[in-house]
């Protein structure tokens, strides 16, 4: 087969978009996943298995949609309180999308932003999921050989979702550790030189706000410079907002859509809002994607490309019933924030207990763990063994910052919404063993021949006395359908 | 404006020709038996609206897949969050088999070689990224699916040269047919990766004969290029032939472990047979290993919905369900057919033979004053404003000779097609009497209507339209 693959490459029968690998998921991180699902955490059945932390899911608050989901029948086309509906529904395939559904994004978007701006129903654009918007707005905005900003690190799913089908490139702008990772004017005039003379035309900056993977919000003078940057040089701005709801800290999230008006002569044709329902709701199953653009033109232009994905009209359905509940949004919204905070807590606590750095940060579903002085030297390749350390001897699949586009190594993205409270307390007591092997290590090794400062070289045991009571009804790898493995680089 | 891709500022999308526009004016004024008896009757749009009553009924019986439920217990959350691009297995193994079903099960699906899209606009379009580069060629018979020139040629950059069709052999494709376009294709410089044939065929309403998929096997052998067949409508045929699918010729040619095999696509959905358009339930099946994986990890920009795939799988898994709901819509479909077939036929209006699809290939060449496309615009707009009934014109089709339209009969009740062919009678009869009128003053007319029609033709359209109609 691999001759006759080779054959094939030669004969160019297969266009270099499907030969190549500009899916991106050939990268050495992707073995993260292989190691979950080959021994995927249960705690009765599998105690020793590895703990998924590279899953950016928000699983907190299913209760809450299950239930409501129970409660009203009738938002489904398909049970006897719904069902007449069903004919009209499973026709309607108009790519303007059905109004209540229109409807109740906007409001929801208004809600997640505590109500500061209004959104225009008839801007909202449908996409398959936030990767079909990412896609969708590339093409509309560049064209082959263009380029976008970036900050660094970024999600890693950009590479693809951005550049792969569409032909741009991503630049990146990169940022330190050293002011928490910020955005500098210094970092973006630095970045849009490069794109200069690499002869690519730069055609906007996409930044993800809250950001993935810092879980970090830009407060709303970076946010205005950020615009006034855009505007002065005729670009777009593209602001991911997909974690707009999850912000739980002290530093609420701004919207961009916020400081369009606090802006003299702000060029709006230039500004243009990824989001969906994936993590604020956490129902990335369900496929909704929003494209929500300023742009006249943009809007009508992308609202023909959402053909290409378009949600299912039995989705929107039921998420224009869901959404169009105030009271259930504002509960699960309020909730929702209340879980995540806690969760966050919890697992900042533990590490701040384990003498382990973290990036401070109030929103997203993950945190920024800082392992530097766990690498033997300041290099990727360090990082990459230290990662390889962590996921198959301590057993969690985290993230690692190079597969970010981070530019300095040692930095890890941990997830945290995706597991119970148990769970949560057995990855953190993994991570004392392994930090207080480290440091028995270190100092049996500074005792005759001191040289290296922390070592993980040694094989790690774990064991575990007491199986922990499995909350019932809670995320289990036993459910019917599949757990979502995940191969879409979602981390 | 410089700020936006050239895919904005062109019009490639395709959605300013006059197959989109006929939309806009149903849309203004549409047809209601009650509310707007006068308004514009749509049969324009391949929807397939006869069986909803045994999916509501199926539905009914089944409250478990009704309720997102198994086994009693609410699975909601764990579709919320399934996400995998692979698709549920439980669903792609029904729709396998479900393939399977509509050719006899003489051949066989394997799951694992589906891939899901949003729709079939989705699958070929992944189809197109995955087998082209930009400015390499597909060659398809016309007349073809309006929505082509969008789907598969707008993103990808790709380009289609017509196989060129014609009345004369009731619009089949010929072997020379097939040479001429490849050679234009070189002439042109563009090389050619494929043929892509939709099967049973949209808008004539026919099947691909057994000749037919022989010489595109024989042809794409010989050329070493791929076959996409979109056989969408595969679960709409009513004739007393079956259908025969491009992957029973390659079992009756002893070719489906060849290499022949991976270079033969086939295209599904389930908006047709199963008149479920708004779900987007496309797939792509191919023997390609490469062509599988890549268009996998493409799917991730148009998943199908979780709650759909779910709903959807235990529909077509209930295989008492599928062999009544396929008999069923067969036998619907051939009474609604025949009624406008019939109904034509009272106009003196005759059609395409055929056995299959939601649409017939009507022949209207008689009643155009010129045998030119501009004459066929000019009729159109008349039925369009004066019949008022949306019909799509052969020409949105890309078909060579003018006079063909499509008319749709799946998406109305039979008295609202009653009306539709008593409207086209009378004016049809009305036009008879009208042709009496002296030569000079209709010469003078005709020449008048050719200016304005070409600019009424190619104004650019600015509103949204509605996509998606086959």
């Amino acid at each position: 087969m691999v001759a006759l693959t080779a054959e094939k490459q030669d004969q160019n029968l297969l266009s270099r978009m499907a030969a190549g690998d500009g899916h991106g998921e050939k990268s050495a991180y992707f073995d993260g996943w292989k190691a979950y699902e080959e021994n995927p955490f249960h705690p009765i059945d599998r105690p020793d298995g590895v703990i998924q932390m590279g899953l950016a899911e928000n699983q907190l608050c299913g209760d809450l949609m299950r239930k409501w989901v129970l409660e009203h029948p009738e938002a489904s086309i398909c049970t006897a309180e719904g069902v007449n509906q069903f004919s009209d529904i499973a026709i309607f395939q108009d790519y303007h999308g059905l109004p209540e559904f229109r409807q109740a994004v906007a409001k929801f978007m208004e809600k997640t932003r505590n109500n500061k701006v209004k959104f225009d129903p008839d801007r909202i654009v449908m996409s398959g999921g936030a990767t079909g918007a990412h896609e969708t707005v590339a093409f509309c905005l560049a064209n082959p050989g263009d380029g976008f900003l970036v900050p660094t690190p970024y999600y890693p799913g950009f590479d693809r979702d951005l550049r792969w089908r569409t032909g741009v490139n991503l630049v990146p702008v990169t940022c330190h550790s050293s002011n928490g990772f910020k955005i500098t004017a210094e970092a973006l005039d630095a970045a849009y030189e490069n794109a200069r003379v690499s002869n690519i035309p730069v055609k906007g900056l996409l930044i993800t706000n809250p950001s993935n993977p810092l879980g970090t919000t830009l407060d709303r003078d970076c946010l205005k410079s950020l615009v006034k940057f855009t505007n002065d040089k005729g670009i777009h701005l593209i602001a991911d907002e997909i974690y707009a709801a999850t912000s739980f800290g002290e530093s609420e999230f701004i919207s961009v859509a916020e400081v369009i008006d606090e802006i003299p002569d702000c060029n709006s044709d230039l500004i243009h809002i990824v989001y969906s329902l994936s993590k604020d709701m956490g129902l990335p199953g369900l496929r909704v994607g929003i494209v929500y653009s300023y742009n006249d033109r943009v809007v009508q232009i992308a609202r023909k490309m959402s053909s290409f994905g378009l949600v299912s009209s039995q989705t929107q359905h039921l998420i224009a019933k869901m959404l169009s509940d105030e009271d259930f949004v504002d509960e699960f919204i309020r909730k929702s924030k209340l879980r995540l905070a806690e969760r966050h807590a919890e697992l900042t606590t533990g590490l701040d207990g384990l003498g382990i750095g973290w990036l401070k940060a109030g929103a997203g579903l993950f945190i920024w763990m800082d392992l530097r002085n766990l690498l033997k030297t300041a290099t990727f390749d360090s990082e990459m063994e230290l990662w390889r350390v962590i996921v198959h001897k301590v057993k969690l699949n985290v993230s690692p910052g190079g597969s970010c586009h981070c530019h300095e190594p040692g930095w890890f993205r941990v997830c945290f919404a995706n597991m119970d409270y148990q769970t949560m307390e057995t990855a953190l007591e993994r991570i004392r063993v392994f930090t207080s092997q480290i440091e028995e290590e270190s100092l049996i090794l500074t005792k005759p021949m001191a040289k290296k400062k922390k070592c993980w070289q040694s094989s790690l045991r774990l064991s575990f006395k007491d199986t922990r009571r499995f909350e019932e009804g809670f995320f289990s790898p036993h459910s019917p359908v599949p757990p979502s493995p995940l191969v879409r680089a979602q981390i | 404006m410089k700020q936006l891709s050239t895919k904005v500022t062109s019009n490639a999308h395709g959605q300013d020709s006059s197959y989109f526009l006929g939309w806009e004016e149903y849309e203004k004024n549409p047809y209601d038996e009650i509310k707007n008896p006068n308004g514009i009757i749509q049969m324009g749009l391949a929807e397939n609206q006869l069986c909803f009553d045994l999916i509501q009924t199926w539905l009914a019986k089944n409250p478990d897949a009704a309720g997102l439920k198994k086994d009693g217990q609410s699975i909601f959350k764990e579709l919320a969050l399934f996400q995998d691009y692979h698709g549920l297995p439980e669903f792609k193994k029904a729709l396998a088999e479900f393939m399977e079903e509509i050719r006899g099960n003489r051949v066989t699906f394997d799951p694992s070689k589906i891939v899901l899209a949003a729709g079939s606009t989705s699958a070929n379009e992944t189809l197109m990224f995955c087998l082209a580069e930009p400015g390499e060629a597909f060659l398809l018979p016309t007349p073809y699916y309006p929505g082509f020139d969008r789907d598969l040629k707008w993103r990808t950059g790709a380009e289609i040269v017509p196989i060129h069709c014609s009345s004369s052999n009731g619009f089949q494709i010929t072997e020379s047919a097939l040479q001429q376009a490849y050679q234009q294709a070189q002439k042109l410089d563009l090389k050619v990766k494929g043929v892509l044939v939709t099967n049973p065929s949209n808008p004539l309403g026919t099947m691909l004969t057994r000749r037919e998929l022989n010489l595109l096997v024989d042809f794409i052998t010989s050329k070493n290029i791929h076959l996409i067949s979109d056989e969408i409508y595969s679960g709409s045929v009513f004739g007393f032939e079956q259908f025969v699918s491009v992957m029973d010729v390659l079992k009756d040619k002893k070719l489906e472990n060849s290499e022949v095999s991976e270079r033969v696509h086939v295209v599904y959905s389930l908006s047709k047979d199963l008149g479920l358009p708004g779900f987007r339930v496309g797939a792509i099946y191919s023997n390609d290993e490469m062509v599988v994986s890549a268009a996998t990890k493409m799917s991730s920009f148009g998943l199908v919905s979780s709650q759909t795939q779910y709903l959807l799988s235990a529909l077509l898994s209930d295989k008492k369900f599928t062999g009544t709901y396929l008999n069923e819509n067969q036998k619907r479909l051939k009474i609604r057919q025949k009624q406008l077939v019939s109904g034509l036929e009272a106009a003196g209006v005759t059609c395409l033979k055929s056995n299959a699809g939601l649409f017939c290939w009507v022949d209207m060449r008689h009643l155009l004053d010129t045998n030119t496309f501009e004459a066929e615009l000019e009729l159109w707009k008349k039925i369009v404003y004066e019949v008022k009934l949306n019909i799509s014109p052969g020409s949105s089709c890309h078909c060579t000779e003018p006079g063909w339209f499509r008319v749709c009969f799946a998406n109305m009740s039979e008295e609202t097609l009653d009306l539709a062919m008593q409207r086209l009678k009378e004016y049809v009869e009305s036009t008879d009497s009208r042709r009496l009128i002296s030569k000079s003053s209709h010469e003078r007319i005709k020449s008048l209507r050719k200016r304005t029609v070409s600019n009424w033709v190619f104004r650019v359209s600015w509103t949204d339209r509605v996509p998606d109609e086959r």
